[in-house]
Order: structure tokens, then C-alpha cells, then sequence
């Protein structure tokens, strides 16, 4: 470990940083946009869920390296492929977490809400989404930290990210760039989700403070 | 041309089949870097997620992995090894099989915790011992989740193992990063098409593999399950 070398390179880390965290938070909050009407639908038409569910399942099993690669054609070697490949990936993970947290809603509270003279919107939005929000945030939590991480193989198709420190680390072989690489991803992603529980603390104060596992089980059900 | 146009005509042109370096070698290479790690996750996941999910000790620590273990960027340990160890065995089946061991090992013992409490006591009451409780009733029961989680790892596993070549060894990423290397997008798309294919193939695999190991009565149950 050279540590000279941190301070020497300061503005290319931050730079890289800066991308990597771009490209990272940025599809997960698409992946958020878009699962949100998607999930409502899904979540009222039940119907409609388990033929999405197929495909998300599928979705999600496709490598983001692969996904990047197919997305070239259409968009070249730029960060509109990587902030693509990754939405469709934090989609399959926060989508089911959407439907999940609404279906959780329990019967009685939405009567409650109708007999108080709610129509559906009003009830969707003032009552069932802030219930749903602590199951939707888990899934948000884990879209943004496997989308932070998975960024970084954007460097393999050339688009500027932290995994430029591995791969000059490996043409160097130079451990201190991959050191300082690795401890960027990580720390990226968990400052990343550590806001997320903030803003999930600030929305949901009614919640205990003890945070929901950041988990979308629901999706990988084998039954589903 | 679009993606599928370039993948077709390289996945349909026969040289690619056949001489060194050719399809099926990466494709049985790929599936030997991916089989070995699984394997090792499996015998060290499976246990140890039964043990803490039957006693309860070491839950907070499976809790915290749930998602910190997505923010490993496996790329960069495998380039870190590669630099200390040159392309030695641990190379690549470390990083690989760190990342194989969160998602069986949080499965696991979510599957075996959540078991319903009154089965537990009655698979005591009946006068089980706890090895039978835990071998005919509680392993059972958690099956489907247990599953999801081999599921999971397999499907990462076999979509990371790509990397492998780029530190110089084979499988599918061969042709990804030979490609890239020599600007050529057919074995490009021609290899992560494969990719794909075989990714799917394990979700399907692991259809076929819980029809088949989950018992009868526990079948479109996991809803019953907890649901965060």
C-alpha cells in the first residue's frame, strides 16, 4: 500500500467516484419511477402480476456484462448503456418489493379508509403507498447497493467508473489503485443505503426504528 | 445490425464450434469455473444456515449480510488475487465462491427460522430428536427457500464466472473479452448470447429441481411464508 498515491491522484478517485455513484443511484431511482405505476397495477389486477413476474424472473437472471454487450448496437460504449442495463436489473428488484408492500396492507385499514369516505386514488396515495413504504424502500436499498457495485463492471465496455482503478491496478500491478478501488465501491454503496434508511426513518416515522431485513424475497419465491 | 443478428451469425458459424477454443470447450470450461465454487458455498452455507436458523445464535450476522454482501465488486477481488497469486486456483474460485455463500446462507436460514412454531413443538412432542427435527422437518419445510437460494447463487455465479477470462482464463468471456480486445462485436454478442442461454437454462434447471425435490404438500405454500 502506497499511500502517497491517494493524494497525488485525488481528482481522478473523485471523478471516478462521482461516476460510479451516477451511474449506480441513477438507475435504481428509474428502476423506482418505474416500478411504482407498474406495481400499483400489478398489486390491484392481480391478474396481471404473475405474467410480469415471469418476466422480471428472467430479467433478472441476465447478466448485466451480457445485458451491457446487447445494449451496444443501440448505444454505443456510454453510460446510457450501463444506466439502462442496471434500471432493468434494480426494476426486478424493487418491483416485486412494490407489489409486496401494498398486498401487505391489511384488509381492515383500507375499510377503514373507504368508510371514511376515501376514493381509490386518495386511499392508493394518502394510505396504502406510506404503508407500503418500508417493504418498497428494502427493495430501493438493495437495487442501489447491487447497482453501485455492478457499475463498476461498466469499465469492461469502457465507461468511465470506479472499476478503472481495478483494471489500471491489474495493468499496473499495482495493488494500491485496486485497494482504493474495492474500499470505494463499498463504502459508495453503504453511504448509499445508510441515506436510504435515513429517508426511510424521515417518511415512515411511525415505524419502529428497527430497520426490515434489505431483502426482495417475494420475487425469488420459487412458487411465484 | 442489431445485437441478435451479430450473435446469431457468430453462435451459427461452424468454425466457431470446433478446434481449440472453440464453443463447447468454453462453454464446459465456464461450467467447471462455475460448478466448483458452488459446490464449496453449498457445503459451507447449507450447515451453517441450518445451524443458526435451528439455535437462533449468529441471526444478527446473517441479518447484516442480507445486503452487504452486494456491495462486493467481485471483479475487483478477482483482479486484487490475480495481481498477488498470478492465475492460480484461488484466483478465481475465492471470489466466486464469496459470492455463492450470502444468498444459500440467508436463504437457508430464513427457509429453517421461519418454520412454523407450533410444527416445531409438535415434531418435539411426537419425541423427535432434534437431528430428526431438524432432517425430517424442519430442512424439509424450508426446501423451497433453500432452493431459491441455490437458485440465486447459481445464476450469479455463472453470470460473474465471465470475468474469469478477463484475468486470462477461459470460459464464455473469452469470447466477450477477445472480442472487445480485437474490436470485433460478433463473439461479443455471439458470447454473451450464450451467457444468457445458459443462465436460463439454470433458472429452468431449478424449476425442474423444485418440482421434483419439494414435497407434494408443501407446493405453492411459500406464501405462507413471510413476505418481507
Amino acid at each position: 500500500m502506497i499511500w502517497s498515491w491517494i493524494p497525488q491522484n485525488w481528482s481522478l478517485i473523485w471523478n471516478l467516484t462521482w461516476e460510479n455513484a451516477k451511474l449506480g443511484v441513477l438507475p435504481a431511482l428509474y428502476g423506482l419511477v418505474i416500478s411504482l405505476p407498474l406495481g400499483i397495477v400489478c398489486a390491484r389486477w392481480r391478474w396481471f402480476y404473475p405474467p410480469v413476474l415471469t418476466v422480471v424472473n428472467v430479467l433478472y437472471v441476465i447478466p448485466s456484462l451480457a445485458l451491457f454487450i446487447a445494449l451496444i448496437p443501440a448505444f454505443g460504449l456510454t453510460d446510457t448503456t450501463v444506466i439502462i442495463a442496471l434500471t432493468v436489473f434494480s426494476l426486478c428488484i424493487i418491483l416485486p418489493n412494490v407489489v409486496a408492500g401494498l398486498r401487505a396492507v391489511p384488509a381492515p385499514v383500507r375499510q377503514a379508509a373507504t368508510a371514511m369516505g376515501y376514493g381509490g386514488l386518495r386511499r392508493l396515495v394518502t394510505v396504502e403507498l406510506p404503508l407500503a413504504i418500508p417493504v418498497i424502500m428494502a427493495g430501493l436499498r438493495v437495487g442501489v447497493v447491487s447497482s453501485i457495485s455492478l457499475a463498476s463492471l461498466g469499465q469492461l465496455i469502457g465507461v468511465s467508473s470506479l472499476g478503472y482503478l481495478f483494471i489500471d491496478g491489474l495493468q499496473r500491478s499495482f495493488p494500491t489503485e485496486i485497494y482504493v478501488g474495492l474500499v470505494l465501491v463499498i463504502v459508495l454503496a453503504l453511504v448509499c443505503d445508510l441515506i436510504l434508511v435515513g429517508v426511510r426513518r424521515t417518511l415512515t416515522p411511525w415505524e419502529p426504528r428497527r430497520e426490515r431485513q434489505a431483502r426482495p424475497v417475494p420475487a425469488r419465491r420459487l412458487a411465484a | 445490425m442489431s445485437f441478435f443478428s451479430w450473435a446469431w451469425d457468430w453462435v451459427t458459424e461452424s468454425a466457431n464450434w470446433h478446434g481449440s477454443g472453440s464453443i463447447p470447450q468454453q462453454l464446459v470450461a465456464h461450467l467447471g469455473y462455475s460448478a466448483l465454487p458452488l459446490l464449496i458455498a453449498t457445503l459451507i452455507a447449507v450447515p451453517a444456515g441450518v445451524v443458526i436458523g435451528h439455535t437462533g445464535r449468529g441471526a444478527a450476522l446473517v441479518v447484516n449480510l442480507a445486503n452487504a454482501w452486494r456491495a462486493i465488486p467481485t471483479l475487483g477481488l478477482l483482479i486484487l488475487l490475480a495481481v498477488f497469486l498470478g492465475f492460480s486456483f484461488v484466483t478465481w474460485l475465492l471470489p466466486l465462491t464469496v459470492l455463492a455463500i450470502p444468498p444459500i446462507l440467508v436463504n437457508v436460514y430464513e427457509g429453517v427460522a421461519g418454520v412454523d412454531p407450533g410444527v416445531k413443538d409438535a415434531a418435539k412432542g411426537v419425541g423427535m430428536t432434534p437431528w430428526q427435527q431438524v432432517t425430517h422437518v424442519e430442512v424439509p419445510i424450508a426446501l423451497p427457500l433453500i432452493l431459491v437460494g441455490l437458485r440465486t447463487a447459481a445464476i450469479f455465479v455463472v453470470g460473474t464466472a465471465t470475468i474469469a477470462a478477463y484475468i486470462g482464463l477461459g470460459g464464455l468471456g473469452r469470447f466477450i473479452f477477445d472480442g472487445l480486445a480485437s474490436d470485433q462485436y460478433g463473439p461479443v454478442a455471439g458470447g454473451a448470447l450464450l451467457l444468457v442461454v445458459l443462465a436460463v437454462l439454470v433458472l429452468a434447471l431449478f424449476a425442474v429441481i423444485s418440482r421434483l425435490a419439494v414435497p407434494a404438500g408443501l407446493r405453492g405454500q411459500s406464501k405462507l411464508g413471510r413476505t418481507e
